[in-house]
């Protein structure tokens, strides 16, 4: 009996060669090489043979079969290959189509900044601490040394309430230093605190809202004294500003809580109704500061020829406005969605100084 | 404050320019506001004098002038009709830039005649609006001076902003004295000496206030002065008061204008022939009234110091005088007042009837009770110089209070407060020079304050005059030192949930509004304040009460920016809402909600408007950031009633409400004008439970099963009423140790679930600690489930 596997595999092979998809080859490999095809029937037949034609036979039959297989195996990966390059081809989509909308909000200016007033008072020791919006008398004036005489505790500054406590008036806070008083009381010297915050007075146009927001700070131990207060706000300002040039000057000034008292000012530049901060002949006041008045210090119990030191209050709004260049203090209250996204910040840039105040 | 050079000359004498001035100024504490220089434009333009006039040959409307300079003769074509030999006017040449039309002259030939200049009007010179021709100058002013002095142009004007409690700087003098101690020059004094009475004419004068009441007015100067004339005042007073932007009335009231400016010490001066009877100071009764200067009628309040005649009240003391003793061009005799009034009584009664007078600024911050006698005799003298008259003796009423007071200063005190050490010599010298008695030394000294110096009270008032004297810019900054290598952390906890809040509602796509504390009483009360706590002086009927919630704000914050066209949105904001009319009874709140379309129109899904789970899901996912234990969380519907109430609800523990959610009362937005739904949720930051401090940061050990979990869908039918809450704890309530996840994937109604029920359809994962589960157990574990949704729940398994 001879084996006409040479002509068997030819056929094999061309049919391999002619599957056009899986399917077909799989048929193929069947019609070949599965428990009915032709090679399996091939060595079906070798139990009829002497062994020596037997062991020839088998030889070339397996040497069939490897070939097959390793066709078919080529095959089917050329095949496969072809399916996915059609379905890839298929699948093809306009990527240029716009995103899924994704809403990110925006963090207000004065959030942000206070972060970054934060940021810096912190490196330097500072704590933050908080008081109430509404607050009375003593606290807000008369420990402060403001006499009830003083302007400022006239009608026209200070938001009033209808309501009084035990017959003596209650009011808004007109700034933070009762912060300070606060502070003192509740606790033991030294102080450093800063406290940001609300703040209110009775008044309303371009520069002015009844209501914004300062930052307060204190400072009191045994030693410090106006060189600190200098040193400690021009840190802070080229912090703040992100510039070591920025030009400083101090002036003397009248607060009824500090003395000797000063006004700070920075450089600046006006040209075509642009303000820039940091360079120029001009100079722009930021805050108000000075040594606490023994006064004040009496009022909250400390003896001021042991205790000492400065305290400085700042608009936290009007350093937003003079560092991120918005134009009108009264924006910020309106909650304009455009104007959010326009001065907020995004929700990731935390202020550090590790990482920068600001990008 | 306002005041000239030329006028802080006749106190300084110096030679300092007004540049120098004005920084010392600032540096001293005196902020120069602006300095304004009429003068500087006329830079180098001089007198000059026509020497002959021709017809120019080209035209007949014009000359040819000959003009003599200080540098020689030249040649000038001028179109005045003025123009005559002699006359002396202002020459402005070639490089000058004429201040009315800012254009610069050039050397030009005008039809042939080569000009060499041009002769000014008055309107040229920016100085009036005389353009009837050149300026004819008279009294021969030398050929060469410059236009300034001869046109006698007051210099520059500079403008202060003095803090209130340097009453001393609100005259010249005070300013004059500041730069004198700080080595600008040499103080100068008025003439304060004397003025023999020229009569005896005198008018009575009575200090007639209520026992204990005498503090009004301690010291009340009078002079009697006849025959004066009362025309107007000259040029230099008239022009030195115009640069400060007063108006020129007559040379009486120029005088007491000018000494309220020139020394702090306002007068009055009566017309003696307008007072009938005595002159008595009182207190005012109420609902008397007085016609004022100011042109307004007064009435006036019980305890107001005023001073009368037999007619009535004639003058409110130190705030404005009357309009009946007023003087006039008819004025022939006067009754000079010079008195020293209470501060606080002044500037009570200015304030209550709304007068801010030049006087009432002085009197209120207290003036040099020192300087009411000389100031009589220095008012005397120029109203003798300007109106001639003869002067009746000093009458005084009161006496001169003793306000020198003294104090102890440790020299000690101006390094340790001040960071400086300052030479004895320049500290003596320069506390001398402002007026303080300085005695002993050199650790100790005895210091006496000028009766002047009513801000003056304590060791660091005169480190502060030594320090600003030195000048601040010559402290040495000094970094505090720090505290640790370092820094520690500041922030507590609750400060730090807050900022978390809002970094994360942010990121959640809503943006951060900072609105007033303020809102209309009507929605404070409609946000669930009981009594609303109201302003008795709100700026505007919108911002009467302080806010119960901070929802009101935001959504008055969506009416604008749907107005705007904003069609979906979110809004939030973190800060306090108000509890109580006392401080502390506030709460840090946060509040937020989303309006309108959750998304622009796209192509990848339809268009939704925001609904409650979306709300839902930002008020949990903040309160996760805020530390609260949301998976032991109950949900109520009991949402405060700004709320709908059927579509509202309160996350709370157990009997602890933490927050509220769910759609805005649709009455609520009718009220606002709000057409669009509103999600919206509020929470105190600090009744959440408080971040638990712990012992060591580590987190534990993971706890992973390693074992297969397995998935089983059950759909429950149940009564409308029934919540998927209940369905879902009891869930997880059935099979405690397997039961990981449980999740809602379908509510149904409809065909095939009767009316008035519903099928909710829940995935329940499966998974044991420690082994596979069986089929077995996976059976158990799900008929005990089912066991107990139905037992909670009157559920049945929708077939």
């Amino acid at each position: 009996m001879t084996l006409d596997v040479g002509s068997l595999r030819d056929q094999a092979l061309a049919a391999i060669d002619a599957a056009a998809d899986l399917r077909a080859l799989d048929e193929v490999r069947v019609s070949y090489l599965g428990k009915k095809g032709a090679v399996t029937g091939l060595l079906k037949q070798l139990g009829g043979m002497d062994p020596d034609s037997r062991k020839e036979a088998g030889r070339r039959i397996n040497e069939l079969k490897d070939r097959l297989e390793a066709a078919l195996g080529e095959r089917k990966a050329g095949l496969q290959a072809a399916a996915l390059e059609a379905r890839l081809q298929a699948e093809r989509i306009d990527v240029t189509l716009p995103a899924r909308e994704e809403q990110v909000g925006r963090i207000h200016p004065v959030s942000q900044v206070t972060d970054e007033i934060i940021a810096i008072f912190a490196d330097m020791g500072f704590a933050v601490a908080e008081g109430p919006d509404v607050e009375d008398d003593f606290h807000n004036f008369e420990a402060l040394n403001l006499p009830k005489e003083h302007p400022a505790r006239q009608m026209h500054d200070t938001f009033y309430l209808e309501a009084e406590q035990n017959g003596a008036p209650l009011l808004l806070r007109t700034h933070t230093s009762p912060v300070q008083i606060r502070t003192m009381l509740a606790g033991k010297p030294p102080f450093r605190i800063i406290a940001p915050g609300r703040t209110y007075r009775v008044d309303s146009d371009m520069t002015h809202t009844p209501m914004f927001h300062q930052v307060e700070g204190l400072l009191i131990d045994r030693r410090t004294h106006m060189g600190h207060l200098k040193g400690c706000l021009i840190d802070f300002v080229r912090s703040y500003f992100e510039s070591d040039r920025i030009p400083v000057r101090f002036r003397p000034s009248y607060f009824p809580f500090t003395e000797p008292s000063a006004e700070m000012d920075i450089g600046c530049k006006r040209s075509q109704g642009e303000l820039v901060v940091g360079e120029g002949s001009d100079w722009l006041e930021i805050l108000g500061c000075g040594m606490v008045h023994p006064k004040v210090l009496r009022a909250v119990n400390l003896d001021p020829d042991e205790w000492q030191g400065f305290a400085f209050g700042m608009g936290i709004d009007r350093v937003a406005m003079l560092k991120y260049g918005i134009p009108d203090l009264r924006t910020f209250f309106e909650a304009d969605l455009r104007w959010l996204k326009h001065y907020g910040f995004m929700p990731l840039d935390v202020p550090t100084l590790a990482g920068g105040l600001s990008r | 404050m306002k005041l000239t050079l030329p006028w802080l000359k006749e106190h300084l004498d110096t030679k300092a320019d007004v540049e120098s001035v004005a920084k010392k100024l600032t540096d001293l504490g005196l902020e120069v506001e602006g300095i304004t220089d009429p003068g500087a434009a006329l830079a180098g333009f001089q007198v000059a004098e026509i020497v002959e006039v021709a017809r120019h040959p080209q035209a007949d409307r014009l000359s040819a002038l000959k003009v003599r300079t200080a540098d020689g003769v030249l040649s000038v074509v001028c179109g005045a009709q003025n123009v005559r030999q002699g006359l002396r006017s202002i020459l402005a040449r070639p490089g000058h830039v004429v201040p009315a039309t800012g254009v610069t002259l050039t050397k030009a030939e005008i039809r042939g005649v080569p000009s060499e200049g041009m002769m000014c009007s008055w309107r040229e010179l920016g100085l009036g609006e005389d353009h009837e021709g050149i300026i004819d100058l008279a009294g021969e002013p030398e050929v060469g001076t410059p236009a300034v002095a001869a046109l006698g142009i007051e210099g520059p004007v500079i403008e202060l902003k003095v803090t209130p409690e340097r009453a001393d700087c609100f005259g010249v003098n005070g300013i004059a004295r500041d730069l004198a101690a700080a080595g600008v020059g040499r103080l100068k004094s008025r003439d304060f000496s004397p003025v023999a009475p020229g009569t005896d004419a005198v008018t009575r004068t009575r200090l007639a206030f209520a026992p204990g009441n005498e503090g009004a007015c301690p010291l009340f100067v009078t002079r009697t002065i006849k025959g004066v004339r009362n025309g107007p005042s000259p040029d230099w007073l008239q022009r030195r008061l115009t640069a400060i932007g007063l108006r020129p009335i007559s040379a009486l009231v120029d005088i007491t204008n000018y000494l309220t400016f020139d020394l702090s010490r306002p007068l009055h001066v009566f017309d003696r022939n307008k007072l009938q009877g005595d002159l008595v100071l009182r207190e005012a009764q109420g609902g008397e009234t007085l016609a004022g200067l100011d042109g307004r009628t007064h009435t006036l309040s019980a305890g107001m110091t005023v001073i009368c005649d037999d007619s009535g009240v004639v003058s409110l003391a130190g705030v404005v005088g009357g309009e009946s003793t007023s003087c006039d061009e008819g004025t022939t005799d006067v009754v000079l007042e010079v008195a020293l009034f209470d501060p606080l009584r002044t500037a009570e009664t200015g304030r209550r009837l709304g007068i801010d007078s030049d006087a009432r600024a002085r009197f209120e911050r207290g003036i040099d009770p020192e300087l009411v006698l000389p100031g009589t005799e220095f008012a005397t003298r120029l109203i003798l110089e300007l109106c001639g008259g003869r002067a009746g003796p000093v009458e005084i009423a009161g006496k001169v209070p003793e306000t020198r007071g003294r104090l102890t200063f440790h020299t000690a005190q101006i390094e340790r407060l001040a960071g400086i050490t300052v030479e004895r010599e320049e500290m003596e010298a320069g506390l001398e020079a402002l007026g303080f008695g300085v005695d002993g030394g050199p650790d100790l000294y005895e210091i006496t304050i000028p009766s002047w110096r009513h801000d003056v009270s304590t060791e660091a008032c005169i480190v502060e005059e030594v320090a600003r004297l030195h000048g601040y810019d010559h402290i040495p900054p000094v970094s505090v030192p720090r505290m640790a290598a370092v820094s520690a952390q500041v922030l507590t906890p609750e400060q730090r949930r807050r900022s978390d809040v809002r970094r994360l509602a942010a990121a959640r796509g809503l943006m951060e509004a900072v609105t007033w504390s303020f809102m209309p009483e009507g929605l404070a009360v409609r946000f669930g304040a009981a009594q609303p706590i109201r302003l008795q002086n709100p700026i505007h009927a919108d911002l009467s009460a302080l806010r119960p919630s901070i929802l009101p704000n935001l959504l008055a914050a969506v009416r604008r920016n749907v107005d705007r066209g904003f069609r979906g949105g979110g809004l939030f904001e973190v800060g306090p809402r108000f509890i109580a009319a006392e401080p502390g009874r506030q709460a840090w709140n946060c509040a937020g909600l989303r309006f309108g379309e959750l998304r622009q129109r796209n192509w990848l899904e339809p268009v939704r408007n925001v609904d409650v789970f979306d709300i839902k899901a930002d008020v949990l996912a903040l309160l996760t950031a805020a530390g609260a234990k949301i998976d032991t969380a109950q949900i109520s519907t009991d949402a405060p009633d700004w709320f709908h109430p059927g579509r509202s609800g309160r996350v709370r523990l157990g009997p602890q409400v933490l927050a509220s959610f769910g759609e805005i009362h649709p009455a609520v937005l009718a009220e606002l004008g709000i057409e669009l739904p509103v999600m919206a949720f509020e929470f105190d930051l600090d009744s959440l439970p408080k971040p638990r401090a712990r012992a060591g940061r580590g987190k534990g050990a993971l706890q992973a099963s390693p074992f297969p979990a397995v998935e089983r869908d059950f759909a429950f039918l149940v009564e409308e009423g029934v919540t998927v809450d209940a369905i879902l704890k009891a869930i997880r309530q059935a099979e405690k140790q397997l039961v990981r996840e449980v999740s809602v994937f379908d509510v149904y109604r409809g065909q095939g679930v009767e009316p008035g029920k519903k099928s909710v359809a829940v995935a329940v994962r499966l998974q044991a600690h420690d082994r596979t589960l069986t089929e077995q157990a996976i059976e158990t574990a799900s008929q005990r489930i089912v066991a107990s949704v139905t037992k909670a729940t009157g559920a049945s398994l929708r077939g």
